[in-house]
C-alpha cells in the first residue's frame, strides 16, 4: 500500500464516518481534533480503522495526537510503519 | 400548578375570541391542570385556566378577579411567600375572599404595579388582564421554572404555557424558526425571545411584558443572576458563618415548599448530594409519611440505586423506583419531544417522563428536586474545566499545568498516552481566549455546533440571512467585572438551566403527568445568597459545591457526600439503533421523511444513522458511541419528531372534553349593549 493509497482511504473513512457528505473534503493539513471534525472517541475509531486496513499494530506510545491529527500526519506516520513497497 | 392560555385584542376589528377557540387552547395543555377548568371572557379578551389544585383546594379557582371585577388573572405556579405578602397587603387595607396565593398576586399588583414581581418568591407564569385600562401584563419567575409563550400579530395577542395551545388556533401558522434550531445546536437551548417556532416568542425568565391599550408593549427585566464585583476578602461572613446561613436558607426554602401546599409533597432522590439534602430537609419539615422516588437503570453505567436506597433508608421514606431499559427510552421519546417542544440532544428527559408517571400513579401531585444546586454552587465539571483551562492559559506551553485534568478525570491518569493527548488537544483549543466572555463554555458550544453540519442548505441559508442573536452581545454590563466562576455560572444559568434542565428535563416532563416540581435551590433568597458567595466557597480548588458538602455533613451519609460527582445521563444513541428499536426511528430517518421536513441534510443524516446501526449490530448490544454521534443521533431524531408533531400535526393529543367549574362570560351582554 502506498502513501497515496493511505491518504485516499483515510479521506474516504473520514467522509463516511464523520462528515457524512461526499462533497466535503478535509484539507490534508487540517487538524482533525482542532477543527472538530473528529472528537476524542472518533480518533480511536480512526485508529482502529488504520490497524484493520493496513494490518499494523500501534504501541501505546505511538498513539499521540501528533501522529493522527491530520491526513498529512497520518500518512507520513503510516508510511514509516509500512514496509517499503517494491519498485 | 397549572396551564394558562388566552387571547387579547387591542384593535376593534378583531373578533371576540370564541369560547370554542379558548377551550381548544386549554384542552391542548389540559394535562398541566386536570383538576378544574375556568374561563373568563369579555368582548376583548379571553383567559383560560387548567388547574392542578395544590393550595386552597376549595376556593382557589381561576380566573380570579380583584374586588371590583376589573382585574383578571390566570396564573401557573406558586408564590411561596404569599402568606407574608398577604400580611403586608392586609395592613395596606386590602380585603381577601380566598386563601389562595393567586388572589395575593392580584392585590399585590394593585398595590405595587410592576413592582410586585420582585417582591414575589416563587415559580410563576401569569397573565393579568386589566379590563378597564385595557392593559395586559405577562410575567415569569426569575429563572423560568414555569413556561410562557407569546404571539403578537396585528394588534392581537395570544399567550400560553406551551406553544401547542396556540397551535389549537388554526389561524396560527406552524413553522420551525431556523434561529431556534441554530441556537439549540449551539447552547442546548433557544434564547428567549427566540423559540423553536416562527412568530412565537418565549417570554424571558425574570421579565415582565406589558401591553397597553394601543397594542404597544414594553419588556422589563426585574431580575438576572448577579455575582460579586468586590474582592472575596471583603465578604462579611467566615466560611463557618456562611455555611450556617446557607443551611438555614435552604431549610427555609424547603420548608416553604413542603408546607405551602394543601396536599402532601414528595421528593425525588437521584442518589446525589443535592436531592439527598432537600429530601432530608423536606422530611424534617412535616410529620407523617414521606414519599420518595428514584430512577434506576438496567444499564449499570447509569445506575445509582445504591446511593438512592441509602438515602431513603436514612430518612425512612416510603421509597418507589422505576427501572429504565433502553427500549423504554426509545418508546416514550416521541411523547417526550411533544411535551418538550424543542430538540433535545440527550435522552435524559425520557426517564424523568416515566418517573413523573410513577409519582402521579402513586397519588402525589408535587415533588421536591435538587435542581439548581449545581448551577448555584458550582457542581458541574464545566466550572472545573474552565478553572483548569484558565490556569493553563497563563502558560500554554506547559505540560505540567494540564495534568490537573487528571484530577478531574482520574481515568486520564490511568489511560495510555493516547487518550490523554487527544483529550488535552480538545481542551487546549481556544486557550488564547482566556479572559473573554464565553471562555468557560467554548468547548461545549464549539462541540455542539459541529452538529450543524447536519442542517439542510435551506436552514443554513436562513440562519445566515438573519442577524445573529448572540448571547455574548447581550450580557449584563457588569459581566466583565465578575470573577471567571461567576461569569461561567451566569452563562450556565441562562442557557442550560433555564432552557433545558428546568424546562425540557423539568417542568415539561413533570407536567406531562400533572406533577409540579418544587426546587429549593431555585428559591429567590437561596439564589441571591449563593450568587453573593466568594468563588472559593463554592469551588474550593477543584472541590465542587464545597460549602454545600459542609451543609450536608451530619445529615447525609458520608458516602453520598464524598462520591465523585455523577452527571445524570441515560443511554443515548444505543436506545434507537439496537434490535428492539421502535419502527418510527427508521421511518423518521428515511429519505422521504427527511426530504419532506427539509430541515436536515438527507445524506448526512442517513450516513450517521447507518454508522450507528452498524456499530450496534457489530457489537451485540455493547456498542460505545462517541459523544458527537450520541448527541447527533438524539438531536436529529428529535428535530424530525418536532417536525412530524408540530408542523405536520398541531401538537395535540387525542382525548378529553373540558368541563368548566368557573365560567365568567361578559361578552354576550357587552355585545348586546354595545359597551366594548
Amino acid at each position: 500500500m502506498t502513501e497515496a493509497d493511505i491518504r485516499s482511504r483515510v479521506h474516504e473513512f473520514i467522509r463516511k464516518n464523520f462528515l457524512f457528505d461526499d462533497h466535503i473534503t478535509v484539507k490534508d493539513d487540517q487538524s482533525l481534533l482542532g477543527t472538530g471534525v473528529v472528537d476524542s472517541t472518533g480518533i480511536l475509531e480512526l485508529i482502529a480503522f488504520l490497524e484493520g486496513t493496513c494490518g499494523v499494530k500501534f504501541a501505546d506510545s505511538e498513539l499521540v495526537a501528533d501522529n493522527f491529527d491530520s491526513v498529512d500526519k497520518i500518512s507520513s506516520f503510516m508510511a514509516g510503519k509500512l514496509p517499503t513497497p517494491k519498485a | 400548578m397549572c396551564g394558562i392560555a388566552g387571547i387579547v385584542n387591542f384593535r376593534d376589528r378583531h373578533e371576540t375570541p370564541s369560547r370554542e377557540l379558548l377551550t381548544a387552547m386549554i384542552s391542548a395543555i389540559r394535562y398541566r391542570g386536570p383538576d378544574e377548568y375556568g374561563m373568563y371572557r369579555d368582548v376583548r379578551a379571553g383567559l383560560v385556566h387548567a388547574r392542578l389544585s395544590l393550595i386552597d383546594l376549595t376556593t382557589g379557582q381561576q380566573p380570579l378577579a380583584n374586588e371590583d371585577g376589573s382585574l383578571w388573572i390566570v396564573f401557573n405556579g406558586e408564590i411561596f411567600n404569599y402568606v407574608e405578602l398577604k400580611r403586608d397587603l392586609l395592613a395596606l387595607g386590602h380585603r381577601f375572599r380566598t386563601n389562595s396565593d393567586t388572589e395575593v398576586i392580584v392585590h399585590a399588583y394593585e398595590a405595587w404595579g410592576d413592582g410586585c414581581f420582585p417582591k414575589m418568591n416563587g415559580q410563576w407564569a401569569l397573565a393579568i388582564w386589566d379590563s378597564r385600562a385595557r392593559r395586559l401584563i405577562l410575567s415569569r419567575d426569575r429563572i423560568g421554572v414555569r413556561p410562557l409563550y407569546v404571539r403578537e400579530r396585528d394588534g392581537r395577542v395570544w399567550f400560553a404555557s406551551e406553544a401547542k395551545a396556540m397551535f389549537a388556533d388554526p389561524s396560527v401558522p406552524r413553522e420551525i424558526d431556523p434561529r431556534g434550531l441554530d441556537q439549540t445546536f449551539t447552547y442546548w437551548a433557544s434564547l428567549p425571545p427566540v423559540s423553536l417556532f416562527k412568530g412565537i416568542e418565549e417570554l424571558a425568565p425574570g421579565s415582565t411584558r406589558t401591553y397597553e391599550g394601543d397594542g404597544s408593549s414594553r419588556d422589563t427585566i426585574y431580575w438576572r443572576p448577579s455575582y460579586p464585583v468586590s474582592a472575596p476578602e471583603e465578604y462579611p461572613l467566615t466560611l463557618d458563618q456562611a455555611t450556617e446561613a446557607l443551611a438555614e436558607k435552604i431549610e427555609t426554602a424547603t420548608r416553604l415548599r413542603i408546607l405551602r401546599a394543601d396536599v402532601p409533597v414528595g421528593s425525588y432522590l437521584s442518589g446525589g448530594l443535592d436531592s439527598s439534602l432537600t429530601a432530608w430537609m423536606g422530611r424534617k419539615a412535616k410529620e407523617g409519611v414521606f414519599q420518595t422516588y428514584s430512577i434506576r437503570f438496567e444499564d449499570a453505567e447509569y445506575d445509582e440505586t445504591e446511593y438512592q436506597r441509602a438515602m431513603a433508608a436514612t430518612i425512612d421514606s416510603n421509597h418507589q423506583e422505576v427501572v429504565i431499559r433502553r427500549s423504554d427510552i426509545a418508546q416514550v421519546f416521541p411523547e417526550v419531544v411533544r411535551h418538550a417542544e424543542r430538540p433535545i440532544l440527550r435522552t435524559a428527559p425520557a426517564p424523568l417522563y416515566l418517573l413523573s408517571k410513577l409519582v402521579r400513579d402513586s397519588g402525589i401531585k408535587a415533588v421536591l428536586t435538587g435542581e439548581g444546586a449545581d448551577e448555584m454552587l458550582a457542581g458541574y465539571d464545566i466550572f472545573r474545566e474552565a478553572k483548569i483551562r484558565h490556569f493553563w492559559s497563563r502558560q500554554p506551553e506547559s505540560t505540567v499545568r494540564p495534568r490537573l485534568f487528571e484530577r478531574l478525570y482520574p481515568y486520564l491518569a490511568r489511560s495510555p498516552q493516547q487518550a490523554k493527548g487527544m483529550a488535552l488537544q480538545f481542551w487546549k483549543k481556544g486557550l488564547d481566549r482566556a479572559g473573554q466572555p464565553g471562555f468557560s463554555h467554548d468547548p461545549r458550544w464549539w462541540t455542539t455546533s459541529q452538529l450543524k453540519r447536519f442542517f439542510s442548505p435551506d436552514i443554513r441559508a436562513a440562519v445566515a440571512a438573519q442577524p445573529p442573536q448572540d448571547l455574548l452581545a447581550e450580557l449584563p454590563p457588569q459581566f466583565g467585572r465578575w470573577d471567571p466562576l461567576g461569569q461561567a455560572q451566569y452563562l450556565e444559568v441562562v442557557t442550560l438551566l433555564s432552557g433545558y434542565l428546568i424546562s425540557s428535563q423539568g417542568d415539561r416532563m413533570l407536567m406531562a403527568h400533572s406533577v409540579e416540581g418544587r426546587f429549593p435551590f431555585l428559591d429567590a433568597e437561596v439564589m441571591d445568597f449563593c450568587n453573593g458567595l466568594p468563588p472559593e466557597y463554592k469551588l474550593a480548588g477543584l472541590n465542587e459545591k464545597f460549602i454545600l458538602k459542609r451543609v450536608a455533613r451530619g445529615a447525609i451519609p458520608e458516602k453520598i457526600i464524598n462520591r465523585p460527582k455523577q452527571p445524570y445521563r441515560a443511554p443515548d444513541a444505543a436506545s434507537f439503533v439496537e434490535g428492539d428499536a421502535p419502527e418510527y426511528v427508521a421511518e423518521l430517518l428515511s429519505e422521504d421523511s427527511l426530504h419532506q421536513a427539509g430541515l436536515l441534510e438527507t445524506g448526512a443524516v442517513r450516513g450517521l444513522y447507518a454508522k450507528c446501526l452498524a456499530r450496534a449490530r457489530e457489537s451485540g448490544g455493547e456498542a460505545v458511541f462517541s459523544n458527537a454521534d450520541n448527541m447527533g443521533l438524539v438531536g436529529l431524531i428529535s428535530v424530525q419528531l418536532l417536525h412530524q408533531q408540530f408542523i405536520r400535526g398541531d401538537g395535540s393529543a387525542p382525548g378529553g372534553g373540558i368541563v368548566y367549574t368557573t365560567m365568567i362570560d361578559r361578552a354576550p351582554l357587552q355585545q348586546l349593549s354595545g359597551t366594548a
